[in-house]
């Protein structure tokens, strides 16, 4: 479980976070959602400690991340598994070896070990023939799978996900939300992802908070944000056309 | 404007903290420096015995021709060419090639990392990305000395083969040249700049790329501002330790 309580951030003197305050539960997908510019990503590099708070506490199961000591911080830092919105993965090594990278880095594994827990992160992600591609020979989709597959090879408790769909085709979204939604529930982990995908909402919203110019406007779940009575959240779900005749749909019964 | 580049200063000393800190697993680092010295030394050979070798020659013709007096002895070819080659030519003038070469790689290598997540994606791994970045830069410039030292030497042969096979003099005045009064703390000046030039070249362009801000444009631009302040530094440093080691 992730805690925020009345978290500030400024830039050069603007306000982007206004007093967040909220929970990220353990073996549910979080989702962050907002308009752009409304301090989703902010909130999230925050919760990363990428970002320091001006003012406000991020707690992990309890521990105050901006009260430990850099060793403690450091120890934290290898249960987080980070998938970016553009990958990142590293562009001089290949799947394999950025799928190791952490394993590498953070443990004491033989070399067999950990090609054993390589192959089966990477098969758990459904991308079995790609151990010696480079990141630029594969598609964008694979790259996600990649990415949540060095996220995940180091068993983390936390997995944040900052724009997991961006430029993926809908097909390809839809199972890479399915395949954190269920790497979320089997390894019980606490998963917080950033988005602007209404799909991805409907499909994966088991906690969600709506952002909007720094404000946390509205909470609930995929099944209660076609109710809110919110009117910037009414308007953020239902900017789609396909949205609006749903609603008008709706609305006549 | 002064409060920024008293700012950006006072980063890049701090940087060199950052550095040492947390260090990497040495059975990564060990691959890391092995792939440095490969991009950033051996990469950097050919260029460097190519220019190494005809501006050596150049220096030699160039000395031959201004010797008009019959009374000036020929082996001052010879002299002309150690002296030029060892004090200023292989240090300075490649280090200032090597700012552009090597330079501009380290900066963008880090800068295309910093604009594509990558680094952010380290920090969030709990790596220490300067030390796991820069560290190995550092480490494997300890041997640019050693392509500094056959700058020299392909200077001096250029220069040789320039002499005597353009027919400027023989080659046992050319080679008596480059004994006559030959100083060898000259060669220790020579290192000591080579040494504290690749200490510059290894971290200005790194700090360029790690705090720049933007995209690929900015990528670009953080190149060739890593450039000019690489050459600069380099060139004020010439100064500096010529004024501290030869002058004093």
């Amino acid at each position: 479980m992730i805690e925020v309580k009345d978290v500030k951030k400024s830039f050069n003197g603007v306000e982007v976070l206004k007093g967040i305050s909220t929970v990220f539960e353990t073996g549910k997908t979080n989702l962050i959602i907002g308009q752009s510019g409304s301090g989703k990503t902010v909130l999230l590099k925050t919760l990363l400690g990428i970002h320091k708070p001006d003012q406000g506490v991020v707690e992990y199961d309890r521990r105050r991340y901006w009260e430990m000591t850099e060793d403690e911080k450091r120890e934290l830092r290898t249960e987080i598994g980070m998938v970016f919105q553009g990958s990142a993965l590293f562009d001089s090594m290949t799947v394999e070896q950025n799928v190791m990278f952490p394993l590498r880095m953070f443990t004491h594994k033989s070399r067999s070990e950990m090609e054993d827990r390589v192959n089966f992160v990477l098969k758990r992600v459904n991308l079995i023939d790609a151990h010696n591609k480079m990141p630029s020979e594969i598609s964008g989709g694979m790259q996600k799978r990649v990415a949540i597959a060095r996220a995940i090879v180091n068993n983390p408790q936390y997995l944040f996900c900052d724009e997991p769909n961006s430029g993926l085709d809908p097909n390809t979204s839809i199972l890479i939300d399915n395949l954190i939604k269920e790497i979320t529930e089997e390894y019980n982990i606490t998963t917080v992802i950033n988005t602007h995908d209404m799909n991805s909402v409907m499909e994966i919203g088991e906690n969600i908070i709506f952002l909007k110019n720094g404000i946390l406007e509205w909470k609930g779940t995929k099944e209660t944000i076609f109710k809110a009575e919110n009117q910037a959240v009414i308007d953020f779900v239902y900017s789609s056309n396909l949205f609006k005749r749903v609603r008008e749909a709706m609305l006549k019964g | 404007m002064l409060i920024r580049y008293l700012t950006q200063i006072g980063r890049y000393f701090l940087m060199w903290r950052e550095i040492f800190k947390k260090p990497t697993k040495w059975s990564v680092m060990k691959g890391l420096i092995l792939k440095e010295i490969d991009d950033l030394i051996i990469d950097s050979l050919g260029i460097v015995a190519f220019i190494s070798f005809f501006v050596g020659g150049v220096v030699a013709i160039q000395t031959a021709l201004n010797l008009t007096n019959p009374l000036i002895p020929k082996y001052l070819i010879g002299f002309a060419t150690r002296q030029s080659v060892i004090l200023e030519f292989a240090p300075t003038f490649i280090s200032i090639v090597m700012a552009g070469k090597m330079g501009s790689f380290i900066t963008s290598s880090i800068g295309t990392m910093r604009v594509t997540e990558q680094i952010d994606a380290l920090e969030v791994m709990g790596v220490n990305s300067l030390n796991y970045l820069v560290f190995p830069k550092l480490i494997a410039l300890l041997l640019y000395p050693f392509v500094i030292g056959i700058s020299m030497f392909l200077g001096i042969l250029g220069g040789w083969i320039a002499a005597v096979y353009g027919g400027f003099g023989s080659s046992d005045e050319f080679i008596g040249g480059i004994q006559q009064e030959f100083i060898p703390f000259h060669i220790a000046y020579a290192f000591i700049k080579t040494f504290v030039f690749a200490l510059i070249l290894a971290t200005i362009p790194s700090f360029h790329g790690y705090y720049m801000k933007g995209g690929a444009l900015e990528v670009g631009k953080a190149s060739t501002v890593s450039f000019v302040w690489t050459s600069v530094t380099i060139i004020l440093m010439n100064y500096i330790l010529t004024q501290l080691l030869l002058a004093s």
